[in-house]
């Protein structure tokens, strides 16, 4: 009795508050706008049966989205973006993550709290950060011009560039630590073994090193593209009019033009692309988990 | 025995300056001068102050304060519950579903998380404000709580529970007075991890907030919107004042806290 309970209180809070508002966005994408509170024609009235409910399905807000060229536009620069960073954030962070696992033992802690720290400081600060960095009189180009390399500022901020460098700015602890795990765990003597065994550095790096640290990388890499997909604060305070990204769509369809069906259409849509992404993500981590126990 | 290779040295210190330098510009122009926080015109402090005449973004702190303590502490409650039932729950109906809306949600982009909130709570007819921005906050961060914990109940001896139950403690008592003791540190920072991502969050706020619930970040927001401004500097520098201090004592306990565990340990042992 007492371990239904436990299993029930928090079972019924997340299906109720994570799975059941996804069958309610599906619903609505699939109803009409309508200049009202809440502004959309429920399409569905619960007590006619299902019949009724499969008969006046609408399709028309995903007709309209692939109807209009900017959203899968929207779609595919937003899929761009994100494996590209996603790339640049493994780029930048396997190093990282590589030196802190080679590091004095003593150092370790340290290390990691400073990989941690800024993940706990306030996004948006840290994407804010970048906008004084970036701009045309920012610090970038103050310094790019007095080293000599460029004579005029850089057009940088509010562009697709400033875009990448905020997501693996701020995505990159999600990068570390994962590797970082596990590397840590992995055990020195296998590198010793096949250094003993004739291999070079390099190739025991890529050899032993690399294929230990893959759940690690698989982690990291789910970590920075899936909600990067999503991003909303990146583009819209770094980005340029031209930066597309899905995540930016939806909020102005739903804030500025007041479009609940066709933001929902916008969100299945979303979620569909990420739906094999969050499972092999949750597999992963499963896999995980079970291999700690 | 490792070596740290020049290029170990390199990538770290690199990494670290990337990380930590456009922290330390945002820390250093808010004691700037002048109006604009690009050119340095001199040392003060008088931002600050400007930040404390201003009363709405007191009162959003408030309230962001608010739903952050609120939110984070019902997440722990229902985070550790659910930990507990996927490390020691055994197999029951659903378990797959179940750890799937416990991972989903930390990867799911805000946009979708907080739309689909904000439908379902407009469909029961809930008004919105500041207790939908606690149940949106507390959705999302109990998961991050749950995995936090998980990872402290996997590892440690399920033989310590077991004993307590051979020696005569109902499950409830077992779990107080032997679990709750040994996972306390992870709950303690799954608790921290829950206030500072509730603090933290703009996107789902904004779906879920009212007219009379402002939370800073979406303060923050329309005010970085138009540009950047000193003032935002001066609260930014605040707020990463605080976090420091906050991690920094966090960690100096639960290190404590592990020591002095260890010691028991070894204590116990050596008794029996």
């Amino acid at each position: 009795m007492r371990r239904l309970l436990l299993i029930a209180i928090p079972y019924v809070w997340l299906a109720a508050l994570f799975l059941v508002p996804f069958a309610i966005v599906l619903k609505i994408s699939l109803s009409d706008a309508a200049i009202a509170m809440p502004p959309y024609m429920p399409q569905f009235d619960w007590t006619e049966g299902i019949g009724a409910f499969l008969g006046e399905l609408d399709f028309e807000n995903f007709t309209f989205l692939i109807e209009d060229s900017l959203y899968w536009k929207s779609y595919l620069s937003s899929l761009q973006i994100a494996t590209t960073s996603m790339l640049l954030t493994l780029l930048v962070g396997y190093p990282i993550a590589y030196g802190m696992a080679r590091a004095p033992e003593e150092w370790r802690p340290t290390l990691m709290m400073l990989v941690i720290l800024p993940f706990w400081t306030s996004f948006l600060i840290r994407v804010y950060a970048w906008k004084g960095i970036l701009a045309n009189e920012g610090f970038l180009n103050q310094f790019l011009m007095w080293t000599g390399i460029v004579s005029d500022p850089l057009q940088i901020l509010n562009t697709t560039t400033a875009v990448y460098i905020g997501i693996v700015y701020t995505y990159l602890p999600f990068m570390i630590l994962p590797i970082y795990a596990a590397l840590d765990r992995m055990d020195d003597s296998l590198i010793e073994a096949a250094e003993d065994l004739g291999c070079s550095r390099m190739s025991a790096f890529w050899l032993v090193t690399v294929p230990l640290s893959k759940s690690g990388i698989i982690a990291g890499c789910f970590l920075v593209f899936i909600p990067a997909m999503g991003e909303f604060v990146i583009p819209s305070l770094l980005g340029g009019s031209d930066t597309l990204m899905i995540g930016k769509v939806l909020w102005e369809e739903f804030f500025s033009n007041r479009d609940w069906p066709v933001a929902s259409a916008v969100a299945v849509i979303l979620l569909m692309i990420l739906v094999v992404p969050i499972v092999l993500f949750q597999r992963n981590q499963q896999k995980e988990q079970e291999a700690d126990q | 025995m490792k070596r740290l290779s020049a290029f170990n040295v390199v990538s770290l210190t690199l990494g670290f300056a990337f990380l930590y330098i456009p922290m330390l510009i945002l820390i250093l122009f808010s004691f700037n001068e002048g109006k604009l926080v690009t050119v340095w015109a001199g040392f003060s402090t008088k931002w600050y102050g400007e930040l404390m005449q201003n009363d709405a973004m007191l009162q959003a702190a408030w309230v962001t304060i608010k739903v952050a303590v609120f939110s984070s502490t019902i997440a722990t409650v229902l985070g550790t519950m659910a930990a507990y039932v996927l490390v020691r729950g055994g197999r029951f109906m659903g378990r797959t579903l179940f750890s799937g809306m416990i991972y989903a949600p930390l990867v799911m982009p805000e946009v979708i998380t907080g739309l689909s909130l904000l439908l379902l709570f407009i469909g029961i007819g809930l008004d919105r404000g500041v207790l939908t921005i606690v149940l949106a906050h507390t959705t999302f961060s109990m998961c991050y709580v749950s995995v936090v914990v998980s990872s402290r109940l996997a590892t440690f001896d399920h033989s310590l529970e077991e004993a307590a139950l051979d020696l005569g403690c109902s499950p409830a008592e077992a779990f107080r007075l032997v679990t709750l003791p040994i996972i306390a540190p992870a709950v303690v920072s799954g608790w921290l991890l829950a206030f500072t991502l509730s603090l933290d969050d703009l996107v789902i706020a904004s779906f879920n907030t009212g007219p009379a619930a402002t939370t800073l970040p979406i303060k923050i927001f329309s005010a970085v919107r138009l540009g950047v401004s000193p003032e935002i500097n001066a609260l930014s520098t605040i707020m990463i004042g605080i976090v420091t201090v906050g991690v920094i004592s966090a960690s100096l306990i639960s290190k404590q806290a592990l020591v002095k565990q260890r010691r028991e340990e070894q204590e116990a042992v050596r008794s029996a």
